[in-house]
């Protein structure tokens, strides 16, 4: 599957006048299936999301748990949580999760994001950073229901899982399903990895596990990144894992209900720009151009893109 | 201010964009085929380096993923193999030589001709001067006690049939490698049980289990890949899976059934589902009559009582086994009763021995609930059935005792009486640790070994006849294949290949050359002999004895008693700075050891031509795919430069006994630089003339590889390093570089790489058939009698010509052609059937066995560490040492991604005792036993469960053994700083998984 801009199906901050690209309908959309009755907590997977992708996380410490590092971070992009739990007959089990982006069809984060195309959703599903046109406001950690996004204190960035984008865009899988030595984690068509799941649930059903199920969620129009849980009934047995995961209300008051809003104000000023052009003509001041917003909010240090874009 | 309105507001117009992904990295990358360093499941490796190959780019390694046509990884790398890259290029390599002088507190770097030139004289100085020739009988000996050498365990097999001959040739017997720490008692428990001590099945055909019993191990963490294939059982073939352990672990996370147990009581809880199995009688029982020695009529002078089988000499603590045998007919066979009515029967003498052990028994020793024991009892009985198999799944979890043997016996007993030993699906998998420890131990690594599993001749053995007729057996019943009848072409053809041309029928072939020995110089031996100042140089290949070996600190005062020491290591190891203070983690004066040190940066893995061999037996090739960073070498052209500076000083000078240093074979292209592939061919093998089969048919041309063992000769026309690889690298060419990974049944992938013995894939398979050919279970047929031959989708481990019913028995490499339910004669030092002793430290003051001997009587037990050895008033907790996933012993904390994912040391503390002792998570903690102490983070856990043992309440903590003081992680203690330095009973694997603490908040 291609991954040319043409693939691009949402861009943050664009609207919806101008149509993106659709010429090409006939794409598969991805998923990556986890499913943590086969997760032995290994790691292996954060080991090879750091390699694949030049990450080096600091050297932490132990702080009395297995998981390590022990929050994701701008440089661990995915993280093993552990979480012992004893039934009320006393059975202990190890709660093991795969923590990381959910890669959401109504992406909160790029719902929420004011610099234009520095969050994209591609036809096959991935939901990807443009590290380069961020402006490291956070309003993406405001907008994720799953809270993953995190800023870098080194480039005030916001980075977080690619789903390999790199990687899928040449045809292969992400670089932790291919390590995952206990097959917990497929990769292919959302479609499939629906079809395999439903098989793994009723397998665990079979074993006496009637709380199995599938983690989709429709409060985000179903992910990208789908859990086999086997307490489907309790996803929050699993660190805290939203039982009914949604955008902030405020995040969609803002970029829905209210654009429509500011746009209207936008027509108006232009409309009384334009009336004062066609009545006074052009201004012919030699003052510097104002500013961009987008360079004001990256603060210091930062020069300006060099990418094409205009403003 | 109209174009930043229509920004913000999500008006930009969209365009054109160059870069939305991120570019791919690899697209003209080189690509080279290797194996994973660490552990023995020999997971395939794509390493991908800068440069497509072209003369002028320097490869450098940039990114490693899984190599997905790998019949057992399939594309899959756990997080210690996903971070190699991080393993080659870790700051911790070492780039060039480097000494430190007595006394000193720093590293100078040196040349290799200055390191090599020293060591080349130290070596022949030491040699000259400690040499013994002869012994105090006047024996002919030939042996070098003052010098030893630690071979790697992650090294090619090339560069470990070249440590082989530089060691013996100068007579060294201090010799070991790593398998002595880890496997030794698998070695002795399935060899002497089944005849060879090596994993049975292979890792994919895990997946044929119906029941997998996880006990002695914790594959989910030391396997990780691997365990891919138990999980394929679960999914695949609705197979239930057990976890048996002191600890709910991450095998036990995503198993159907957990049970806890004491850290030591092992033995006891197998004894016990022997007992289950045979009260309930559901056993195998044509497979038992049939491929077992139950119906073998033992001697009436054997007995056991009080603890102590027949002979024992306390004061020895050794046994004469003479009673520990069969009854012999006219003719020298061993009496059977195939009625099993005779109550000398094998049968009955074990049904009456292991009657002690009643579920009320089992579990006041092992604190495992008693429903939970017979659960594991229920749901191993249930695969009696001949459709049915179980597999069991261990590792150190069970060698690491002091009567290690015996309990990986007992396993291999429960196989046999459930018929599961042959079956795909079924065995014993031993799963090694180290990615070419099952190499090295093949190759014959060890104090008193030879390759292909033969044994270094001993003083008492003084003719090459005495030591060929004790070492080939006479078969015990009438046509067995009884293999080892061989062993006199298998250990000429040995000779030939060290002696060359000097080897000849006038001299025995060089016998006398070979050092002979009057005891085992085994690690804990040798670090004894070095405490007590009898040993001067030691050489420390890809081994890190200070953090592998008990008694850390102990050890450290060894290593300080030596006048030299040299390490060859491509990191920066412990070993090599045990001189350096480090404060609380290593406490020494620097100025008052006086030992000098040679540090010598090698190559790893990436940086080589080689093979390894895998648990399940495979030879699997690797190609290099970048030069050694800095000055380092490659092993084999260390010990090459070493060894030829060693000849040159004995042809230039003369010294003691020169003809075994001058007359080792070393007909290398380059010898100061040997190539992997000559090495290979040397270990394969040769013909030295034309060999002929019974008919006088030329079968192998002179000059020509040998195709497999079966060709080999007694008379010096052959030769071959190591018998059991022969086959491996052919005239048809590099057998273990083939990758045809097409799956001939019951993912059975004889194409790809090569397996020893004769590319056999499942040990024993024979025995998945009966008498009559016909398999217990149609589904699981691998081999089958076309009418002329046995053929299949695996190689028969049979004489392929042998039809059904010719009575000759499955287990090929034992005279009586079955399995060994009692093991008598010579086979072990300390009983031919299992028993439960407690360890050397234990909480347990009185059996519930009623019996008074507690310990293993036969274990060895030096006087120096009796008062190293602490009690339960003092040390209430039984501890366990163990490895963790995201950790490889203590060489991935050199590795920052592996730093990352466990970056500090910690123990882990059931939330009971936490509570007790008002520990919270997090909290520093200090573990110490009469040996040291140690200071670590503690993880409070509910996933280890305080226990009832004899009425007691019984607290336990883990300590898992991997971090150090160098490395990317943060510094912490040695973890064996903590272990006591006793070994098994058979082959002196010390007891590091269970031993006495004490824990207090710090």
């Amino acid at each position: 599957m291609g991954m040319q801009s043409q693939d691009i199906i949402r861009r943050s901050a664009t609207n919806g006048l101008t149509p993106l690209p659709q010429a090409r309908s006939h794409e598969q959309e991805v998923a990556k299936l986890i499913d943590v009755s086969l997760c032995t907590g290994c790691k292996g997977c954060q080991v090879a999301c750091s390699e694949w992708n030049d990450l080096r996380d600091e050297v932490g410490h132990n702080v009395g748990v297995y998981d390590n590092p022990a929050n994701l971070t701008p440089e661990t992009w995915t993280v093993i949580r552990f979480d012992e739990r004893e039934d009320e007959a006393g059975k202990l089990e190890w709660l093991l999760r795969k923590e990381g982006c959910m890669h959401c069809a109504e992406p909160g984060c790029l719902k929420a994001c004011p610099s234009p195309g520095a969050i994209l959703q591609f036809a096959n599903g991935i939901v990807d950073f443009q590290s380069e046109q961020c402006i490291g406001c956070g309003y993406c950690i405001a907008g994720c229901p799953f809270d993953i996004p995190r800023i870098s204190q080194k480039d005030n960035r916001a980075y977080k899982c690619t789903l390999c984008s790199d990687r899928v865009a040449v045809g292969q899988e992400p670089a932790c399903v291919k390590t995952c030595p206990t097959g917990a984690i497929s990769f292919g068509s959302k479609a499939e990895m629906k079809d395999l799941a439903a098989t793994r649930v009723e397998e665990l059903k079979g074993r006496g596990h009637d709380g199995a199920g599938l983690y989709d969620p429709a409060g985000v129009g179903g992910t990208h990144v789908m859990y086999v849980l086997t307490h489907a009934d309790q996803p929050s047995l699993y660190h805290r894992l939203p039982d009914d995961p949604h955008i902030s209300p405020v995040v969609r008051g803002w970029k829905e209900w209210l654009k429509p809003v500011g746009a209207l104000g936008f027509i108006a000023t232009l409309a009384g720009a334009f009336a004062h052009y066609m009545g006074v003509g052009a201004n012919t001041t030699d003052e510097t151009p104002p500013t961009e917003p987008e360079k004001e909010l990256e603060g210091a240090g930062q020069g300006p893109n060099d990418n094409g874009r205009d403003a | 201010m109209g174009g930043a309105s229509a920004i913000a507001l999500g008006f930009a117009p969209p365009q054109a964009f160059a870069q939305e992904t991120r570019q791919y990295k690899l697209l003209r990358a080189r690509e080279t085929r290797n194996n994973c360093t660490y552990c023995s499941v020999g997971c395939g490796l794509l390493m991908y380096s800068l440069g497509d190959g072209a003369k002028n780019a320097k490869p450098n390694i940039f990114h490693i993923e899984g190599d997905p046509d790998h019949p057992v990884s399939r594309g899959s790398l756990c997080p210690k193999g996903a971070g190699l890259i991080d393993f080659i290029h870790s700051e911790g390599r070492l780039q060039y030589p480097s000494y430190r002088a007595p006394g000193s507190k720093e590293w100078t770097r040196i040349t290799w001709d200055e390191a090599t030139d020293r060591i080349a004289r130290l070596l022949k100085d030491d040699r000259d001067k400690n040499f013994i020739a002869k012994n105090e009988k006047g024996e002919t000996v030939n042996r070098w006690l003052s010098t030893g050498m630690l071979a790697s365990s992650a090294a090619s097999n090339e560069t470990g049939l070249l440590d082989f001959k530089f060691a013996r040739s100068m007579g060294m017997l201090g010799m070991d490698c790593q398998a002595r720490l880890c496997h030794g008692p698998t070695v002795s428990a399935l060899g002497s049980t089944l005849g060879r001590g090596a994993m049975t099945n292979n890792w994919v055909d895990i997946k044929n289990a119906n029941v997998v019993l996880i006990m002695g191990g914790n594959p989910a963490e030391a396997h990780p890949v691997g365990f891919k294939w138990v999980m394929e059982a679960k999914i695949r073939n609705g197979a239930k899976v057990m976890v048996v352990d002191p600890r709910f672990n991450r095998s036990a996370a995503v198993a159907d059934f957990y049970a806890p147990i004491r850290a030591g009581s092992d033995g006891a809880f197998l004894l016990g589902v022997i007992n289950y199995l045979l009260t309930h009688d559901q056993i195998q029982h044509d497979y038992v009559k049939s491929y077992t020695n139950a119906s073998f009529v033992v001697r009436e002078d054997f007995s056991f009582h009080d603890g102590l089988f027949s002979g024992y000499d306390a004061e020895k603590r050794s046994y004469d086994k003479s009673s520990w045998a069969y009854e012999r007919d006219a003719q020298g066979y061993a009496v059977t009763d195939p009625t099993l009515q005779n109550p000398r029967c094998v049968i009955n003498l074990l049904r009456q021995h292991a009657a002690r052990y009643t579920p009320d028994v089992v579990t006041q020793i092992t604190g495992t609930p008693e429903k939970d024991f017979l659960h594991v009892c229920e749901t191993l009985a249930a695969t009696s059935a001949r459709d049915l198999t179980s597999t069991i799944l261990f590792a150190l979890g069970w060698t690491h005792h002091t009567n290690g043997t015996q309990i990986i016996r007992t396993a291999a007993m429960i196989q046999l009486l459930l018929g599961n030993v042959g079956m795909p699906g079924g065995g014993l998998n031993a799963l090694r640790g180290h990615s070419n420890i099952q190499g090295f131990t093949d190759l014959g690594l060890l104090s008193v070994r030879l390759p292909g599993y033969m044994n270094l001749p001993k003083d008492s053995q003084q003719t090459l006849d005495s030591y060929l007729q004790a070492a080939t057996p006479h078969a015990d019943e009438p046509g067995q294949a009884n293999y080892w009848h061989n062993t006199p072409k298998f250990f000429i053809s040995l000779m030939k290949t060290l002696w060359g041309d000097h080897a000849t029928p006038t001299n025995n072939w060089g016998y006398d050359w070979l050092p002979k020995w009057d005891r085992s110089y085994d690690m804990l031996a040798y670090f004894e002999m070095m405490h007590q100042g009898k040993v001067n140089g030691y050489i420390a290949q890809g081994f890190n004895p200070l953090a592998a070996m008990p008694d850390k600190n102990r050890m450290r005062d060894a290593l300080s008693k030596l006048r030299f020491l040299i390490t060859m290591d491509p990191l920066d190891t412990e070993t090599a700075n045990f001189w350096q203070n480090e404060g609380a983690f290593n406490d020494v004066k620097s100025e008052d050891i006086q030992t000098e040190v040679f540090r010598l940066p090698a190559s790893c893995f990436a940086e080589e031509n080689g093979s390894i061999v895998n648990s399940a037996r495979w030879l699997q090739w690797h190609y290099e795919g970048a030069r050694p960073p800095g000055e380092a070498w490659n092993d084999g052209h260390i010990i090459g430069t070493i060894f030829t500076k060693l000849r040159a000083l004995y042809a230039k000078e003369g010294g003691v006994c020169p003809e075994p240093v001058l007359n080792m074979q070393w007909n290398y292209r380059d010898p100061e630089d040997p190539m992997p592939e000559e090495v290979a061919k040397e270990a394969n093998g040769y013909a030295l003339a034309d060999i002929t089969d019974d008919k006088g048919r030329i079968v192998v041309r002179k000059g020509e590889l040998l195709p497999d063992f079966s060709v080999m000769k007694d008379d010096g026309t052959t030769a071959s390093y190591c018998w059991i690889f022969a086959g491996s690298w052919t005239e048809s060419g590099n057998q273990m570089a083939r990758r045809d990974n097409t799956d001939t049944g019951l993912g059975t992938t004889p194409g790809w790489a090569w397996a020893w013995p004769a590319n056999r894939r499942i040990l024993y398979n024979r025995a998945s058939l009966d008498v009559q050919g016909r398999p217990w279970d149609p589904k699981r047929q691998i081999i089958a009698w076309d009418g002329q031959r046995w053929e299949g989708g695996d190689v028969p481990d049979y004489p392929v010509t042998s039809p059904p019913n010719s009575g000759v028995g499955p287990f090929i490499m034992h005279s009586e052609g079955v399995g060994l339910l009692f093991a008598g004669g010579n086979k072990l030092v300390d009983g031919p059937f299992p028993e439960h002793y407690e360890p050397t430290e234990t909480p347990v003051l009185s059996s519930a066995l009623g019996k008074t001997t507690l310990r293993n009587p036969a274990a060895r037990f030096y006087a120096d560490e009796k008062p190293r050895m602490g009690d339960p008033a003092q040390y209430p907790y039984v501890a366990t040492t163990y490895s963790i996933t995201e950790l490889f012993r203590h060489w991935t904390k050199h590795s920052r991604l592996n730093a990352i994912m466990q970056p500090e040391q910690f123990v882990e503390i059931g939330d009971k005792l936490a509570g007790k002792l008002g520990i919270a998570a997090g909290d520093m903690v200090r573990v110490s036993s009469h040996r040291g102490y140690i200071e670590a983070k503690a993880v409070v856990t509910k996933r280890l469960k305080r226990l009832s043992v004899m009425g007691k309440d019984l607290d336990q903590v883990g300590v898992p053994c991997h971090w150090g003081f160098k490395g990317a992680t943060r510094k912490g203690y040695l973890a064996n700083t903590l272990t006591p330095a006793i070994g098994d009973a058979n082959s002196q694997t010390p007891e590091f998984k269970a031993f006495l603490v004490n824990v207090e908040k710090v």
